[in-house]
């Protein structure tokens, strides 16, 4: 028997974000205190007198960029994978499904081959010229994936997939195309960054990135009870009064942002954004003034502990984090593609 | 006779609308008063769900003139127009796990500004039009599960929460049974009578157009046959080229509204 659902309020809401920041929170200090070297919880939390500043070093220096990158990442597409659901009406959308990380990818990838990205000077810059890239990559990949899928109009979801399927297989032959003209330290580059994997940087990237995707996170939040009105389609939203074209296109240019900021510098973390959005909605409701920012610290949580996962699985060795976000999101998709009705929420 | 209406309601002066290449709408004239019932009827394809569109600010531009309320269509804002007037769609579309509770709430939207939450007065209004449309028992089931003439009974409870100067209905009794139907537009009557709301019916029943419609609007081809009171415009001549179908009309003799019954093409002409 399902309990009747009270309808939003701001105390529902500050009650959401207060339960997932301290998930988050908590997913943090498992992420800074587990890995392949020293040092645990003890030795962050309560520095040894006499151990100068070692181990505590390592945690801060080394271990949180890549904890917070993690959680800005997963945070990101998370939400992109939110809003994009929100704007088809359908829950099987998320940025890799779509063909949307695909597109980032040759973005980030053509960067690297034009030398302003990797290892080179841009990185000085927290890979900025790769960011901007991965960015137009997925813009264009998005619009593009939109016109070939709109069909007299509207848009059949299974159209919507098969479209993004096929992009992505395309991106992949492009790519592979892209690596065997790139020379071998581009190569290696190229490799590395694309297999979905948390690198280990400095903090300037994060703060970057920290700065892009806050502000695409919270431009997104501040839409969301339009995002309510657009689950009754184009048509009703405008009925309702949202401006459905605005939406669209905010949607459209920020849920890129986040992808090809995420993509630019984890590769392809696929289906992050389809697996906690959903498990979201069955605990919290489908409101997106609730969704959108626990989709944020919900999604920042998931991957912090899925890359602490890929950390430690193998040791000595490391896993790329997105076998894992893969491993358990691929099922997932198969399930939510059997399970859910096909009737009028696809439509 | 245009200069006669006054401007507080929906004013159409020969409006015209294409899909591209493809005239739908021809040069339109119809008004709809305060108070007032208007039914809009005529064939499949004539335009009748198109002139909804427009009028609801979703199929935009147009030629012509539309005012709602005295201001020109033209110059409002998509929520403004969503403040003024309130549509009961044909095919209502959902998406994810929201009740019928929350969907009426949506009806609230163009009434809140940015991230606000619904107050309390908003989820009493709510609740009193999920009452009043006979949708209350199934304010927490989420709508996908609900059957089609329940999800058109919730549509129309959001229409009301919108609090409209005018509701457009287009073919809002489609998958309702003949209870369910009387109660909705007894409904429709009631909140015309009590709160001066202008509605415009889109029908495809010609009876409950009879039995609840000031005023007719006959549309074929995009432009408008016939219009006036029901018992002047339902006659064998116009329904027949309206509709290119022989229809029988008479007069109820319980109600005094005008009946019509469809007639076999396949019946011999005596």
């Amino acid at each position: 028997m399902r309990t009747a659902r009270k309808p939003l309020t701001a105390a529902g809401l500050l009650w959401g974000v207060v339960i997932l920041t301290a998930v988050l929170a908590c997913s943090i200090l498992a992420g800074l205190s587990t890995g392949g070297g020293e040092g645990g919880l003890r030795e962050l939390l309560f520095p040894a007198a006499g151990d100068g500043d070692g181990t505590r070093q390592i945690l801060l220096q080394v271990r949180l960029p890549r904890v917070l990158l993690a959680a800005l990442i997963g945070g990101a597409l998370t939400v992109a994978g939110a809003v994009f659901q929100a704007l088809l009406r359908n829950p099987l959308a998320d940025p890799f499904v779509l063909g949307v990380s695909g597109g980032a990818s040759i973005g980030s990838v053509l960067a690297v081959l034009a030398g302003i990205g990797g290892t080179g000077a841009g990185m000085a810059f927290g890979l900025d010229g790769r960011m901007l890239f991965a960015f137009l990559g997925a813009l264009g990949a998005l619009i593009l994936i939109e016109k070939i899928a709109t069909v007299d109009g509207s848009m059949s979801v299974y159209t919507l997939l098969l479209t993004g399927a096929i992009f992505n297989a395309f991106s992949g032959a492009l790519i592979y195309f892209l690596q065997s003209i790139a020379s071998l330290e581009q190569l290696h580059d190229i490799v590395f960054s694309l297999m979905g994997h948390v690198p280990s940087t400095g903090f300037g990237t994060v703060a970057v990135l920290a700065i892009g995707i806050l502000a695409a996170v919270l431009y997104l939040f501040l839409q969301a009870r339009d995002y309510n009105a657009m689950t009754l389609g184009e048509e009703g939203a405008t009925q309702l009064g949202v401006d459905v074209e605005r939406v669209k296109r905010r949607t459209f240019v920020l849920g890129s942002l986040l992808t090809g900021l995420a993509v630019s510098v984890a590769g392809l973390v696929g289906f992050i954004g389809l697996v906690v959005p959903h498990m979201l909605r069955l605990v919290l409701g489908p409101d997106h003034r609730m969704l959108i920012p626990c989709s944020f610290l919900g999604g920042a949580s998931f991957l912090v502990l899925a890359d602490l996962l890929a950390r430690t699985v193998i040791l000595p060795g490391e896993l790329p984090v997105g076998v894992i976000t893969a491993l358990v999101g691929g099922p997932f998709f198969l399930y939510l593609l059997r399970t859910r009705r096909t009737g009028h929420e696809f439509r | 006779m245009s200069s006669a209406e006054p401007a507080g309601g929906i004013q159409v002066r020969n409006l015209r609308f294409s899909y591209g290449e493809r005239p739908v709408l021809a040069g339109v004239d119809l008004s709809v008063r305060p108070g007032e019932i208007v039914g809009l009827l005529g064939p499949n394809g004539s335009g009748k769900s198109t002139l909804v569109k427009v009028l609801s600010g979703v199929l935009r531009p147009y030629e012509g003139s539309a005012t709602l309320a005295g201001r020109e269509l033209k110059d409002m804002a998509t929520r403004d127009v969503a403040r003024t007037l309130a549509v009961v769609p044909q095919e209502p579309v959902f998406g994810f796990s929201f009740n019928a509770l929350e969907v009426v709430l949506m009806g609230r939207h163009p009434h809140l500004a940015g991230l606000a939450f619904e107050s309390e007065s908003d989820i009493a209004k709510a609740r009193t039009a999920l009452q009043r449309c006979g949708a209350l028992e199934f304010a927490h089931r989420p709508v996908l599960e609900l059957s089609a003439g329940e999800r058109q009974r919730v549509v129309a409870a959001r229409a009301l929460a919108q609090e409209p100067d005018f509701l457009l209905l287009d073919e809002p009794s489609s998958f309702m049974d003949i209870r369910h139907q009387v109660e909705l537009y007894d409904l429709i009557r009631d909140q015309s009578d009590n709160e001066a709301t202008g509605v415009m019916a889109v029908l495809h029943d010609l009876n409950i157009a009879a039995e609840y419609c000031d005023r007719i609007y006959l549309l074929k081809e995009g432009r408008i046959l016939a219009s006036g009171p029901t018992a002047e415009v339902f006659t064998y001549a116009n329904l027949k080229a309206t509709f290119d179908t022989d229809v029988y009309v008479d007069v109820n003799a319980l109600t005094g509204r005008m009946l019509v019954v469809p007639l076999s093409q396949r019946r011999k002409p005596r």
